[in-house]
């Protein structure tokens, strides 16, 4: 125990001197994740902002004809422009992308309302036009449809007829999303962006461990040392893990810290990094560090010299990420198997604990058991390959 | 004193090592001499237990290389050529880092690093990043790491590979200090003349055999040749692979 020690605290400091193993540990996942991550989040937040917030500007050609329509559009953030134009060039504009949507209102419009005769309204839009077009469309015809049944019904009113005698059938929408969950999308990125700056902030001791031992010379002297070959390995491993440990929770930290400026609250998003949010993602993640360090240090092992280890576990890294990028497109469903599956258990749990839920206890144990027990069997076999004669090289 | 009997290796199908034996004692410097790829390097590799045999066995006073190898570990200070050093840790950290394996507390590390240092002139750059170090700085801060616990055995593979002229020289003198303190070293060559500056007892090898032991004037009477080199060349059947 005390020789495993002795090599986990030396690679710990040594590597603390290394300037390329310190950007890639200790700057890279916590600098570039933050930024990635509000990066998504701003442009899917900015993006929502556009299609329902803002405020729409409306060139409305004929808008003398109906100053009290004018008044409702104004009041639902649609601001009128008065226009003198034809239909022939409100076409041609429409086409050529100079304008989105067009209200015409024909000049008999205010003689019909008055005689309670359906009023015609022409509403010109490109609904193909995906960059606008047809969501603003939609929501100035909602705006006018709103206005009209309002109307309607103080016209049966009047008429003595009880309005709701028009209503049917109601339909009720009710949206089951919290607001949190609608931002968990963009925040499925974080799972990913945090496993990943977790495992590449380990890659270079893995490297280290028998590669950059061997290239340098000095693994045949480490190798006389007076205790079991495995030791050695457990030692550099542990280190290992420990680099993953604190890039990731670098990584969280600073991910968390960003959040605070990202003001999704105005937009009905509400997804908290509390502190405490924090430290329940770090809890949940941090059993894959030792699988993590047992699978990059027995691929490393494999490799005759350091720019081989580094192809070849850039390549071990993106395995247990990349499938994390696209799960959300598969609709996987959390089930022990999946529980029982290194990174996209954690990604799972992660998730779970963003939407505000709390994970079941045995999803949580089954994750952490199978991380810790898949990791421990990738430590003993990186042991068994250290006990090998081939290990020289 | 280390004392090898009838030591085999293959590797795959090429016979590296074919029943190597001699005895090398306290006090002496014993040179394994032969041409390169001879299986010099294969049997101090099999000495300092990083190879297992597959035949044969060696003992390190009195312990099996087969049988106890950590027991083996702990009498033998090995240096091969590529004792390669942590660039990012002080001579020091070095040396200290391998005391700490071999199990020694801070206190008896700092006393051991004190003492090599006088030994070996060590302080002009003891606390210096060995990134950068001079080859004679590196060979004696790697052969300070392989005393570093007193060990009685001293194993080098082709130490001097690669060195300047000085460097040589420094390395030449220390063994020859070791020698007198009574180690027992081992150390293999391609270079007749190293070999015989240095050596009290010579083992020839050439493809995996000995194919002579002996002192110098032993060996130069067994060949019946006048010079060193006609007496080697002799012995081993071809100049092939000597200088």
């Amino acid at each position: 125990m005390r020789g495993i020690f002795t090599v986990f605290r030396k690679e710990f400091f040594e590597n603390l001197r290394d300037r390329r193993i310190l950007l890639s540990a200790l700057v890279f996942g916590p600098v570039l994740g933050p930024l990635l991550l509000t990066g998504v989040l701003q442009l899917s937040v900015s993006k929502g902002e556009a299609a329902s917030e803002q405020e729409l500007k409306l060139p409305v050609v004929g808008a003398e004809y109906a100053p009290n329509l004018m008044a409702v559009l104004e009041s639902q953030n649609i601001r009128v422009e008065r226009r003198k134009l034809d239909e022939q060039q409100i076409r041609t504009a429409i086409a050529a992308r100079e304008l989105q949507v067009v209200l015409r209102v024909p000049p008999d419009f205010a003689e019909r309302w008055s005689r309670a005769e359906p009023a015609a309204l022409q509403l010109f839009a490109d609904s193909s036009d995906q960059f606008g077009g047809d969501a603003n469309s939609t929501r100035v015809s909602r705006v006018i449809n709103a206005y009209g049944r309002q109307v309607a019904q103080t016209r049966l009113l009047l008429r003595g007829v009880d309005p709701t005698s028009m209503a049917t059938v109601v339909i009720h929408d009710i949206d089951v999303s919290t607001p949190s969950s609608r931002a968990i999308f963009a925040l499925g990125m974080l799972s990913y962006l945090v496993i990943f700056a977790m495992l590449f902030g380990g890659m270079y001791l893995a490297i280290d461990a028998t590669a950059g031992e061997r290239e340098r010379g000095s693994l045949e002297s480490l190798l006389t040392a007076p205790m079991p070959r495995h030791h050695l390995i457990y030692g550099k491993i542990a280190a290992t893990a420990a680099y993953m440990l604190i890039s990731m929770a670098l990584t969280l930290l600073a991910c968390a810290i960003a959040m605070q400026f990202v003001r999704m609250e105005q937009f009905g998003i509400s997804v908290s990094m509390s502190a405490l949010t924090t430290l329940k993602l770090f809890a949940v993640s941090a059993p894959l560090a030792l699988f993590g360090a047992g699978l990059l240090t027995v691929v490393a092992s494999f490799t005759r010299s350091f720019r081989e280890a580094q192809s070849y576990l850039s390549f071990a890294i993106s395995l247990p990420t990349l499938p994390l990028a696209f799960i959300g497109l598969l609709r996987v469903e959390p089930s022990p198997w999946v529980m029982a599956t290194p990174s996209l258990s954690q990604h799972f749990l992660m998730m779970q604990i963003l939407r505000g839920e709390t994970p079941i206890p045995t999803d949580l144990l089954l994750s952490a058991v199978a991380s810790l027990v898949i990791g421990g069997i990738l430590c003993w076999v990186a042991g068994r390959l250290y006990e090998r004669e081939a290990i020289l090289g | 004193m280390i004392r090898v009997e009838a030591l085999s290796k293959k590797f795959g199908k090429v016979e590296a090592v074919r029943s190597v034996s001699f005895t090398a004692k306290d006090g002496q410097i014993t040179g394994l001499l032969g041409p390169n790829g001879a299986g010099k390097s294969t049997t101090l590799r099999m000495l300092s237990t990083l190879l297992r045999p597959d035949a044969g066995d060696a003992w390190v006073d009195g312990q099996s290389v087969s049988v106890e190898p950590i027991a083996v570990r702990r009498r033998i200070g090995v240096l091969s050529h590529a004792s390669g050093l942590y660039p990012q840790l002080t001579a020091r950290e070095n040396i200290v880092y391998f005391a700490e394996l071999h199990g020694l507390d801070r206190h008896q590390a700092d006393a051991r690093v004190t003492e090599l240092a006088a030994l070996l002139e060590l302080d002009e750059f003891l606390d210096r990043k060995t990134k950068g170090f001079s080859q004679g700085q590196r060979l004696k801060t790697a052969l300070a790491r392989s005393l570093v616990h007193g060990p009685r055995n001293l194993i080098l593979d082709e130490p001097t590979n690669g060195l300047d002229v000085m460097a040589v020289r420094n390395l030449r003198a220390l063994l020859s200090r070791l020698r007198e303190q009574g180690h027992c070293i081992v150390f293999s060559s391609h270079v007749m003349q190293e070999v015989a500056l240095l050596c009290d007892e010579v083992v020839v090898i050439a493809q995996g055999r000995v194919a002579a032991a002996g002192t110098i004037e032993a060996l130069r009477a067994q060949a019946d040749e006048a010079t060193l080199e006609d007496a080697f060349v002799k012995l081993i059947g071809t100049a092939e692979g000597l200088n």
